[in-house]
């Protein structure tokens, strides 16, 4: 096990005000069960789950309510024991309607009776493994809910030789998988392990930014300071976006992932400490994914802190724990740079919900967008080295092919490039619009060519 | 001398063999195309709405040349342009009916309860992406203008509390504002008619109460005053149903939420004709 300095810097990237000491030192605090859960079937990318209980039922803790509908789909799990109080059309975070199962807890919080713990996941075969994690309905916790079961099954012509367990936690404001490495460090190494199993034994490495020293010392603590040459943690410089896959695949291996491509391209998986911690919990306890850390923070908040709480907890419990001070302008899941502006308190969090930001008036700006004025900030702004201004003209004009040409595709949507921008152009939204135009027009032309 | 002689020999030569080698192609290589098919093109409008379904006016022209399309689906065209096609095509009768869009929703700013503010692209998709809407109400015309953007003929107005509405004097029937229209709430009706249920809502009398002053509650009192179920339910939604006459002005009166209105009908010249040798 070594310690080492990032050996490459990703380009582009910013460096906003990351207000991390709202919450940094805040430990993580289990939420009391609520009156009532809402768990939405979609929280993970593809289609949503099929709720399999109906009004009435009674369920366990761990049960399995929503089936997964496709390869790339995730189980949803009950997050405690109680009645379904039916199934409604609810908001999800992504502003998108989908059927939610509404729960009544029964205060009893029973464990279902298929829960099996295994003290011995050593022995395991490494496709039983990732059958537990499937089961789990695990999904990537960092924000894009990509089911985890189907990211541990590259196909064999492209190995693994670079695990990275993603630590860095660049967002600003959000403390919850900083909280999660100082407080259950051994659980994550050893969610770790377990990762690298099913992978095959590639080189591990946990890549954590230098604002968080405490992280990095626990880690250090319970990796232990034995000879294994490969496992080690890598002290990452402070930088947005560098907890974005592709960015921190390049600060640790200088690897590009090529235009279009996965990181399995360059044999490397990035999972986020969070993710690692449900897979640890999945295996060694059996427990299927029900609860997560949230970051309930913004100083619209009185009490800032980091909340573990059932999936489907509403926003507005979280806030009857937390409080407010003083008038609400906006309300972010997640990050300010990525998260996405809530309209409204009775969303239940998600499995990918890292935090609730709440920000008082005076930090949000109504503002009108002007023409480029051609400063050319937003391309040395830009991760992935685009044009966000060029395309951002193109996607004006509906020009989608041309957008498609600069490739429109490979932005992440960081946002760095309108956090930059003088002309307080909706860079970002622009880029969304654009590719999902794209993906449109690809599906078109897919179906015309099968027909 | 000489030389003036031998570079107009050269240039002849060269032309008389490029004029060969133009009539060999045009013998051998010729592409046999339909010669009705610009002559058709030339009988239609040629504004390229794409309206009938084909990629703009000479793609219909080809379709029509090979009697694979209906000679009635030029909508901008009208009867004038149906008559030509007919003589043309030696066709005895066709039917045409002159149909006009319509934005099924009357919920302006005014009338409407918004959850947020929308600060972002000034697009009805972007808009409709960002949290379902700023609109409590999901069905409702977001008013950022999607339709008005593609209209060739400028018929879609946004008026001041931002409500998409049609002109159906200036409408030309294309159907791109059908097709632009991120809530699916414009659609293709005879111009003809004038009493329209303004509201394309699917939630329950309460939530729509909640969101829209001019909302369809679901009461269903107008589907019991229209004659011949020319209004019907569709879930907790009043629909017109086009094909069947609606006189009775009573539903505009007794309907409690006001969505029900009276839009004075095109004054297109021939609403719908028959045209016959």
């Amino acid at each position: 096990m070594k310690t080492i300095r990032a050996p490459y810097q990703p380009r582009g990237g910013v460096h906003p005000r990351y207000h991390k000491e709202l919450s940094a030192s805040a430990p993580i605090f289990r939420l009391p069960l609520l009156p009532l859960l809402r768990v939405s079937m979609s929280q993970h990318l593809g289609p949503p789950a099929r709720p399999v209980v109906k009004k009435g039922d009674t369920v366990t803790r761990g049960q399995i309510i929503g089936e997964a509908t496709g390869y790339v789909s995730a189980h949803v799990h009950a997050p405690t024991s109680g009645r379904v109080r039916g199934i409604v059309d609810a908001l999800t975070p992504t502003g998108a309607y989908a059927p939610a199962v509404e729960i009544e807890p029964d205060g009893q919080d029973t464990w279902a009776s298929t829960i099996q713990p295994c003290s011995h996941w050593e022995d395991l075969d490494p496709r039983e493994l990732v059958r537990r994690v499937a089961e789990a309905g695990i999904v990537g916790m960092g924000g894009a809910g990509f089911p985890t079961h189907v990211k541990l099954s590259p196909p064999a012509e492209k190995p693994i030789r670079t695990l990275i367990i993603n630590g860095a936690e660049c967002e600003p404001y959000l403390t919850a998988d900083h909280r999660l490495m100082v407080e259950r460090a051994a659980d994550i190494c050893t969610g770790a392990r377990i990762i690298r199993r099913i992978l095959g034994g590639p080189r591990l490495w946990f890549a954590v930014e230098d604002n968080k020293p405490d992280a990095i010392a626990a880690l250090e603590q319970a990796l232990g300071a034995g000879g294994n040459e490969d496992v080690g943690i890598v002290r990452l410089k402070t930088k947005y976006p560098q907890g974005a896959e592709k960015q921190l695949i390049f600060a640790v291996c200088g690897l590009e992932v090529p235009t279009g491509g996965l990181p399995m391209d360059v044999g490397c998986l990035v999972e986020n400490v969070a993710t690692t911690l449900a897979v640890w919990d999945a295996v060694v306890n059996g427990r299927p994914l029900v609860e997560r850390v949230v970051t309930v923070t913004g100083s619209a908040v009185a009490r800032p802190a980091n909340l573990l709480v059932r999936v489907g907890t509403t926003y507005a419990d979280l806030l009857l724990h937390c409080g407010t001070n003083g008038p609400v302008a906006k309300i972010i899941a997640g990050g300010p740079m990525m998260g996405l502006a809530q309209p409204a308190l009775e969303i239940g969090i998600a499995k990918t919900t890292s935090g609730l930001l709440l920000l008082p008036p005076d930090f949000v700006s109504v503002f009108t967008s002007v023409p480029c004025i051609g400063c050319g900030r937003c391309v040395g702004a830009c991760p992935m080295r685009l044009l966000p201004s060029e395309l951002s003209k193109l996607l004006e004009a509906e020009d989608y092919d041309g957008a498609e040409a600069n490739h429109v595709m490979d932005c992440i949507e960081c946002g760095c490039c309108a956090y930059m921008c003088p002309a307080h152009r909706p860079l970002v939204q622009h880029m969304k619009q654009g590719k999902a135009r794209v993906i449109a027009k690809r599906a078109a032309k897919a179906s015309r060519k099968t027909s | 001398m000489d030389t003036i002689l031998v570079a107009v020999a050269a240039l002849s030569g060269t032309s008389l063999i490029c004029g060969l080698t133009l009539v060999i192609a045009d013998r051998f290589f010729a592409l046999h195309e339909d010669a009705r098919i610009e002559q058709i093109t030339a009988l239609l409008p040629g504004i390229n709405c794409g309206g009938c379904g084909y990629a703009g006016c000479s793609d219909y022209a080809k379709a029509i040349a090979s009697a694979d399309a209906p000679l009635n689906l030029c909508a901008p065209g009208g009867i004038a342009v149906l008559q030509a096609l007919c003589r043309f095509m030696g066709v005895e009768s066709a039917e045409q009916e002159h149909r006009v869009a319509i934005v099924l929703c009357g919920g302006d700013d005014t009338k409407t309860v918004h959850r947020f503010r929308y600060n972002g692209v000034a697009d009805c998709a972007a808009a409709a992406s960002v949290a379902g809407g700023d609109k409590l109400c999901r069905y409702g015309c977001l008013g950022y203008g999607s339709c008005a953007r593609v209209c060739p003929v400028n018929a879609i107005e946004i008026i001041p509390h931002r409500l998409a509405v049609v002109h159906p004097d200036l409408c030309i029937g294309c159907g791109r504002c059908v097709r632009a229209c991120p809530r699916g709430i414009i659609k293709m009706i005879p111009a003809i008619r004038t009493i329209h249920v303004l509201c394309s809502s699917k939630d329950k009398g309460p939530v729509v109460k909640q969101a829209c002053q001019v909302g369809c509650i679901g009461c269903t009192l107008c589907t019991k005053l229209a004659e011949n179920e020319a209004i019907k339910m569709d879930g907790a939604l009043a629909v017109v149903d086009y094909s069947k006459p609606l006189e009775n002005e009573a539903v505009i009166e007794k309907c409690p939420s006001h969505c029900i209105v009276r839009i004075p009908a095109s004054r297109h010249e021939n609403h719908s004709c028959t045209l016959s040798a």
